[in-house]
């Protein structure tokens, strides 16, 4: 396993390097926690994190993203017409992100990148972007990476894997957009690489929160979707959409346009399952009108309409944050077990 | 108040086994350090399942609203004002319920003691005067003080005033609080200084609606956040739309809020929107002479008019 070996004094001159070729992002404390920021030259990224409590996906997907412009003035020769935003897809690089974090935007492409329809406000974005991921060597307690589908060095949607190994950091480029990266920072010091498959095996053996996932594909979709053990699940929850918001996989989005006076913007942002609004038809009715009902449908969603449609896992990577934000204790984990265990009465 | 739940169990097996209640709503034990998750519980056979300590700062009354069972509901000083703004704002009738009061010596803020405590908290044991938090090979011990929700240290009504049975004896409650030192400074501030203030303190908002969501007077069947039609504000984050949400939702509170704390402590950020619902609560004070959730037999005032009420504001 080849590696590239970064003394940690050449670490900040290399990132100083970098500025020339990318635009970098990274974890940065503000007053309270980390989140991953754009880095201004010269400011580093701060590694003394365990995760950051909002994901990294806003990176290349915005909370709210500018589409279009108009005008609605006659007077102009294109009124009514949407004008395309004017949009930065130079080359960027995000630094410090998780392994379940850039491994999620393998699980969202599925979404924003078919053969029929492909998304051009993430895409874009998403492939002017090298993920340089920091492997987990501390990982939370409420992480379960590893019954996820991933693990806390996994290298999947990674370009480069950075390890922490004290006084030096190892890096091994996982695809050219890595190797280019390294390059054009300058480091290059050769490295065997053995220290990353040690540090691995303590990382994983230190991951002991668990989700059980291995029978939820056999299930029938319908038995699951009236089982009994929806009311009591969604009992406490308040129906806030901090899960899907700090959620890397979610994915769902609305469009909205503002107007003021003769102009306006088309914008779109993200949307939660959670929320009444979400499903409400215009003719008033409401499909998922009831909490319990929009409860389910995050949870079939992610764990059994995904794995059906896919056929990759669930659609979650088990970083734990919905675990450590939801405000009444909604835990993924005890949902899936319900879920996996579940056996109808004949 | 750790001692409370065998009362807590014992009164809830009774009211379940002799048919009074249909369920009991209480916590049971979360899986992460200092949370504790709202809970139903339907059989006497599974009192064991309830729990009562310093975690359990969800405001219950939340649960309470339009359910038409018969209900056994555990009540600490601020959830019985909101059953008493329920009942009086018609979310559920008084001869549903059968509130099991809670005397309370204030819940402990999980954001404060995150920030004091380096590393990530695997346990936190509790006992009368200290809280112990552990994590990652380290210990810290807290003077319970110091780490209680905000609310509580200056809370002026920590036993139930509404009950049907009480699981401790009341508890003293404190004297010379100070409720507004907090509003009074934020009053004084300049134009320009309060604008920037409550800038800032929005400023991490994502509009998840937690701190809305968790609050038992906000049972509107739409919120106008969520009106589509006319739709009243933008959907975006823009730092407008973020404040008029705050703001408005706070006005709707008005003469209502009982200031339980559970905004705050549902906020995944850490902002503390209480400020602007204490503003109002101290105006409601000031003017009217109000304090709501005391009493089944008063309205509140911006639903009511007298002939004293102030109208000074009227140029």
């Amino acid at each position: 396993m080849r590696a590239v070996k970064i003394d940690k004094k050449d670490w900040a001159p290399g990132l100083d390097k970098l500025f020339a070729n990318y635009r970098l992002f990274g974890p940065v404390k503000g007053d309270q926690f980390h989140n991953f920021k754009a880095l201004n030259k010269g400011e580093l990224p701060d590694f003394n994190f365990l995760n950051t409590p909002l994901s990294p996906k806003s990176i290349i997907y915005p909370q709210s993203e500018l589409m279009f412009k108009y005008t609605l003035d006659e007077k102009q020769k294109d009124h009514h017409i949407m004008q395309e935003i004017d949009k930065d897809y130079a080359s960027r690089a995000v630094i410090g992100i998780r392994p379940c974090d850039a491994a999620s935007f393998l699980l969202v492409r599925k979404n924003f990148d078919t053969p029929e329809y492909k998304d051009p406000y993430w895409l874009r974005p998403y492939e002017a972007t090298t993920f340089v991921g920091l492997a987990c060597s501390d990982p939370c307690s409420t992480c379960f990476c590893t019954t996820a589908g991933g693990g806390p060095f996994h290298e999947d949607g990674l370009d480069v894997l950075l390890v922490d190994a004290g006084d030096h950091f190892l890096a091994r480029a996982v695809t050219s957009k890595g190797e280019e990266f390294l390059k054009a920072a300058g480091w290059a010091a050769e490295d065997d690489g053995r220290q990353i498959a040690d540090l691995k095996k303590t990382a994983e053996s230190k991951i002991s929160s668990k989700a059980a996932t291995g029978k939820l594909k056999s299930k029938m979709t319908t038995e699951l979707y009236e089982g009994p053990f929806w009311e009591e699940i969604a009992f406490a929850c308040i129906n806030c959409g901090i899960c899907t918001y700090v959620c890397p996989t979610c994915w769902c989005f609305d469009i909205q346009d503002e107007t003021y006076r003769h102009t306006g913007v088309r914008m779109r942002n993200w949307d939660s399952c959670m929320y009444p609004l979400f499903t409400l038809h215009a003719s008033g009715h409401n499909p998922r009108g009831t909490k319990l009902q929009r409860v389910r449908q995050r949870f079939m969603h992610k764990l059994k309409y995904y794995v059906d449609r896919y056929d990759i896992g669930i659609q979650c990577v088990g970083c734990g944050r919905c675990i450590r934000s939801c405000p009444v204790n909604i835990d993924i984990r005890k949902v899936c077990a319900l879920m996996n265990d579940y056996e109808p009465a004949d | 108040m750790l001692s409370y739940i065998n009362k807590i169990r014992e009164i809830s097996e009774r009211i379940l086994k002799e048919g009074l209640v249909d369920m009991v709503i209480g916590f049971h034990q979360g899986t992460v350090p200092m949370m504790n998750e709202p809970c139903i519980i339907k059989h006497a056979g599974d009192v064991n399942r309830l729990v009562w300590d310093s975690n359990c700062g969800i405001n219950l009354a939340n649960y309470l609203t339009n359910r038409k069972e018969k209900i056994g509901v555990i009540a600490k000083g601020c959830d019985a004002r909101n059953i008493i703004v329920h009942i009086t704002e018609n979310k559920i009738k008084r001869d549903q319920l059968y509130i099991i009061g809670v005397p309370c010596k204030g819940m402990i803020d999980r954001h404060k003691i995150s920030l004091q405590f380096e590393k990530e908290i695997t346990k936190v044991v509790e006992n009368d005067g200290d809280i112990i938090v552990k994590g990652a090979g380290a210990e810290k011990t807290f003077a319970r003080l110091n780490v209680m929700q905000q609310n509580c240290v200056v809370c002026i009504h920590r036993n139930p005033v509404v009950y049907d049975e009480l699981a401790a004896e009341p508890v003293e409650e404190q004297k010379d609080v100070d409720r507004y030192e907090d509003v009074r400074r934020i009053e004084a501030m300049a134009v320009a200084e309060k604008w920037n203030f409550f800038d800032n303190l929005l400023r991490l908002c994502m509009r998840c609606y937690a701190c809305r969501n968790v609050c038992p007077l906000c049972f509107c069947p739409t919120c106008f956040v969520d009106d589509a039609s006319p739709q009243w504000i933008g959907k975006s984050q823009d730092p407008v739309d973020v404040r008029t949400f705050h703001f408005l939702r706070a006005f709707h509170c008005a003469g209502r809020c009982t200031d339980c704390g559970a905004c705050e402590r549902a906020c995944p950020v850490g902002i503390n929107m209480r400020l602007i619902t204490k503003k109002l609560e101290k105006d409601c004070l000031e003017k009217f002479g109000w304090t709501p959730g005391l009493s089944v037999e008063q309205r509140r005032p911006l639903d009511t008019y007298r002939p004293d009420d102030p109208d000074d504001f009227i140029k």
